[in-house]
Order: structure tokens, then sequence, then C-alpha cells
């Protein structure tokens, strides 16, 4: 086994506490920050490597680069904590096991990106949990090392306010465009781009978007250096990870690992196998939005954005999700497909159109009425939503229906042969 | 319909945002919390208290499956059956649910005590089977906690 000692998610007993997270070094990188240049900050976070873990893996260095540092407008920060992709379950860890951390690295990504306020975006399902960066945050204020107060603290000029901000129960909130008109009390509808947040985003303002996962990581590359962070894990997509492992695995959750191991390696040595010791059918990598990978066809297969992308598929939020092989997948499909759907805002044709069509087909399939051309009607749908609609949803309603009809085909003629 | 505290908790969400209108999501919530749904006279009063027009906050409270525009039961029984939970076996949620108080997805008892809503991934995919209960979780759930916790809430009335 890999030898690897977590740095977002340690095991220190009561970590979640501002006391204790002091007593561990807390605060002290953005003491740091402060002494340096902005642009600076973002050289540092650039030559670290740091990819988004929010599902693009776009660098974030480059994107903090995309920010005024100079204008009229105040700049924002959006901390997407949306976590609303099926199989994600590893934002909420951080909000429960080492919020400061995440607190702290928007501290030093306001600094850096001249960030007026930070508005934490997490879904509304999470209560439990938004509470408890609720409570965070009203404890790094009273430190101060939030607000006003933050001038007096560090000896500084600059301050920045954090809200955090209760989503209602809606996927495409997640989406930044989307994310942003929900924080505004719009419906929120994704928005077309061009213009770019950096350019104009929350109320035309200068704005970035970053996940939670990523800007917990900014502390760490302070703490530990740009050059330890790209030692670790895949070269071009470096430093810590959040895994989350569910479904048929003997021991599912959140493992905080090096990015780029072995699939297999995470699904049966981290994970502890199959249930019953079966065999693997199907494996979503990062997310229901991701294509799926064949059970029998894993050997190799790494989790970073190249492999995967090889391998046919992406990192998504690194969300595996394992499925043995008894599993239906006529049935998997159609509750994936469901998801869409429902999830659906409606702005384009093709996705709500789509998604609407595929499903009943699905449907009928799952009823045992399907037919073989069925298969190509769905290959044919899913490909005329793919590339045509506003936001990246249709492309998840499409690639899973799409790449499970190339890769396992033989599967599901047998499965309508019931 | 607010207490003087819960007035002086709408003010603090509206000092969060440059706008009346940001502040609409987290009144909702106030409001959906309180009175169980977010109904005609719900919005009419959310829309009055941070002075932004009715058919913005309407579009917002429709748009999102927290905000309920139509009555619940007092205790919601959101079980998630996303892909995790379903290899899971979320099927015996449902059913054990039905066995015990005899409703399925989309449907309330009599006494309004109960509803169950099928809901999408709750985030909590490592401990599926998963159900919320008036936005508390339930994870790893087998047929005897889930009868358990029923019984709790019957209980409570
Ligand atoms: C439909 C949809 C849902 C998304 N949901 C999330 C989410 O819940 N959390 C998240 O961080 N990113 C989500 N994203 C990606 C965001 O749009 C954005 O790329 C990300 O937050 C950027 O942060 P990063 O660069 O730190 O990864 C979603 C994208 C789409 C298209
Ligand atoms: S792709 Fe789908 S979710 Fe995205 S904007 Fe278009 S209709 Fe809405
Ligand atoms: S699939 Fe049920 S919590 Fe994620």
């Amino acid at each position: 086994m890999i030898d690897y000692q977590p740095v977002i998610l340690p095991n220190i007993p009561d970590l979640h506490r501002i006391d204790v997270y002091e007593q561990h070094g807390g605060y002290a990188q953005i003491r740091k920050a402060l002494g340096m240049k902005p642009t600076d900050v973002i050289d540092i976070v650039k030559a670290s490597g740091l990819r988004g873990r929010g599902g693009a893996a776009f660098p974030t260095g480059l994107k903090w680069s995309f920010m005024p540092q100079q204008g009229e407008k105040p700049n924002y920060l959006c901390v997407n904590g949306d976590e609303s992709e099926p199989g994600s379950f590893k934002d909420r860890q951080i909000f429960e096991f080492n919020p400061h951390l995440m607190i702290e690295g928007i501290l030093i990504a306001g600094y850096a990106l001249r960030i007026k306020a930070a508005y934490i975006y997490i879904r509304g399902e999470y209560e439990t949990w938004v509470q408890m960066v609720e409570k965070a945050v009203a404890d790094a204020y009273a430190k101060g090392y939030a607000g006003e107060k933050m001038k007096e603290t560090f000896g500084t000029d600059y301050s920045l306010d954090i809200y955090v901000h209760r989503g209602a129960g809606a996927y495409i909130c997640g989406e930044e465009s989307s994310l942003m008109n929900s924080i505004e009390g719009k419906r929120p509808y994704p928005r077309v781009k061009p213009p770019f947040p950096a350019q104009s985003g929350l109320w035309d303002c200068p704005t970035t978007i970053n996940n939670v996962e990523t800007i917990a990581n900014v502390p760490v590359i302070f703490e530990k250096g740009a050059d330890w962070f790209k030692s670790i894990g895949a070269e071009k997509h470096p430093g810590p990870i959040l895994y989350g492992i569910s479904g048929h695995v003997n021991k599912p959750g959140v493992y905080e690992l090096p990015t780029g191991m072995l699939l297999t390696e995470l699904i049966y040595d981290v994970a502890g196998g199959v249930p019953g010791g079966k065999k693997i059918k199907m494996v979503i990598p990062g997310g229901s939005s991701m294509p799926p990978l064949r059970g029998d066809a894993l050997d190799g297969i790494r989790m970073d954005a190249d492999s995967l992308k090889e391998a046919g598929s992406a990192i998504g939020t690194a969300g595996i999700m394992v499925m043995d092989e008894d599993t239906d997948l006529t049935r998997i499909l159609t509750r994936i497909t469901h998801f869409y759907k429902v999830e659906s805002c409606g702005q384009c044709t093709p996705c709500r159109e789509g998604t609407g069509w595929m499903l009943k087909v699905l449907n009928r399939m799952l009823a045992g009425e399907g037919e073989s051309k069925d298969l190509d009607l769905l290959h044919s749908v899913a490909k005329n939503i793919e590339g045509n609609t506003v936001c990246a949803l249709g492309d998840a309603a499409a690639w899973p229906v799409k790449f499970a009809i190339e890769r396992f085909r033989d599967e599901f003629e047998a499965e309508l042969k019931r | 319909m607010f207490t003087e505290e819960e007035l002086q908790k709408v003010e603090e969400i509206r000092s969060h945002y440059p706008t009346n209108l940001a502040a609409v999501m987290g009144v909702l919530h106030m409001y959906q919390d309180k009175a169980g749904i977010v109904d005609e006279k719900g919005i009419a009063y959310v829309a009055k208290l941070i002075d932004v027009p009715e058919e913005k906050v309407l579009g917002v409270a429709t748009f999102y499956e927290m905000y309920h525009q139509h009555p619940t039961g007092k205790y919601k029984l959101q079980v998630c059956t996303n892909v995790s939970c379903m290899l899971c076996n979320s099927d015996m949620v449902l059913k054990t649910i039905k066995d015990k108080i005899g409703i399925g997805i989309g449907e309330m008892t009599d006494d309004g005590l109960f509803s169950v809503h099928e809901v999408e991934c709750l985030g909590s995919c490592g401990t599926a089977p998963v159900l919320s209960l008036n936005k508390q979780y339930h994870e790893n759930l087998t047929p005897e906690k889930i009868n358990e916790l029923i019984d709790t809430m019957k209980a409570k009335g």
C-alpha cells in the first residue's frame, strides 16, 4: 500500500475547532501570503500545478491570472460547495473535518485576487454541514481572521468578507454561471459565455469560481511548497485528491491520496474490493456525468485527467461508482437519465427535449418492450444533445448514454432479451 | 409572520449582498422552515419583506426542489434513489417505509404526519442507502433503523 500522509483531511481529532486548527499551524499561511505581492501568490499556485477539483480540472493559477488586479468594480470569489453530482460526497468531509483549511484558502485566494467578498455556496440539503461552516466562519470572524478586524490582526490594509449561501435543491446551480445567478437571487439559468466570469460574473463584476477542495489545497501549497505539491501524484495533474468510492465495494468512503492512483488499486486495496468477490461490470470514475468504463478493461487506468482521457473518460469529481457483474445496466442508465431530465433547466431545446426522449426510450426498454434499434435511437439522440447546449449539463446527460451504448452494447442486447 | 428575532435574521441575510433580490433564497428558506410551505401567501410576504416584485420571488420559489408549493407531511422522508443508493438497495428503504406506514413516493399519510419523496443524490453515497428526514441525514439504512426512526417520529407526533 502507498505511503502517504493526508494533509486535507489529516487524522487530528477536533481539527474543525479553530483553536485546534491554530495549534496545528493554522492561519500561518495567510500571514505568509500577505507578505508577498498578490501576483507572486498567483505564481506559486501556478507553479504547484494545482488543477480544479470541481470537475473540469482547469489549472487554478491560470484561472486566477484572468482576474483584473486593478479596477473600479469589486472582485468576488464563489466557493462551489453545491456537491450534487451523483457519486460525489467529498466536499462535505472538508466542511465537517477541516473547514478552517477552506477558510484559510479563501483568505489566500482573496488576497491574491483582490476579493471583496467570498460566497461559500452550499447545497441546501447539507443543512447540518451548512451550520458547521457557519460556525467556523463565525469563529474566524471572532478571532479577527476575516472582516475589518483582519487589518488589525495581520497588520495589512487588506480585508474581505465571507458569507455562506444556501442552495435549495437544484443540481444545475453547481454550474458556475447558474451558481452566480442563484446567488444574485435570479432564476438560476446558466449564462451564455463569453463573457467569462473573470470579466463579468457576480453582479457584472470580476468573479472567480473554485471548488471547495481546490481552495482547501491552497494553504497546503503554501505550507509545504509548490515543489512538494508538484511531486505528489501525477506529473501533469498533481497533488492530494479526495477520492469518493461508492457502490459495490466493501469499504466505501472518501480517501485522501495522491492523484494518479490505479483505479484497480483504489477499488481492491483501498476500498476492499467487491462484496462476494464478484467481478466488476461497470465503473463510473468521476461522478455520473463521466463516461462509464468497462470492468474488464480497468487495468492500467490511473485516476488523473490525462490517463482517464486516454481511457475515454474524465476525472470529474473523482467520485468512483463501482457496479458488480449482476448490475442491471438498463436500470442504472434509466436512473441516470432520469436525473438529468429532472435537473435540466429547460433553457435549450436539445437538452430539455433530448433528455425526455432518452428517458422514454429507456423506460420502454426497462418495461421489456425495447428492441435493438432503440439502442441506436438512444445513441443518436445523445449525439444530438452533445455540444449543442448552453452549459455542460447537456454533455453530462449525453455522455453516459452514448458511451454506455458504445461500450456495453453486448450487455444491453442481452438485457433486451429478458 | 416572522418574530422580531427572525426579522433581525432577515436583516442579517440582506447585509450579505449588495442587492435586495439576493436575499430571496435565504428568506424563502426561513419561510419554508417556519410555514412548511411556500404558497402564494408566502411569496407575497417574502416579496414585501425584502422589497422585490412578487414575480421574481415566484420565479425563484418554483425553480428549487426545497421550496414546497404544496403541503407535505410534518415529517418528510426524502429517499435517495440515485445510482450509489440504488446499488446499495434503496428499494429496501422504500419497501420498508411502505410496509410500515403504507405510503410510497409522492404520498402522504392521512394524518398528515409523514410524506415520502424520491430525491436525487444527497451527497452521501459512501454511506448509502440514505434518507433525509426534515434535513437530517440518516445513513447506512437498514430495515431496523428505518422502523425505529418512524416509531420515534410517531411517538413525538
Ligand atoms: C451541471 C454542472 C454541475 C456542476 N456542479 C458542480 C459542483 O457541484 N461543484 C463544483 O465544484 N463544480 C461543479 N461544476 C463545475 C463548475 O461549473 C466549475 O467548473 C467549478 O466549480 C470550478 O472550480 P474548480 O476550477 O476549482 O474545479 C458543475 C458543472 C456543471 C456543468
Ligand atoms: S444544457 Fe440543459 S441545463 Fe444547461 S442551460 Fe441548456 S437546458 Fe439548461
Ligand atoms: S446516490 Fe444516494 S447519496 Fe449519492
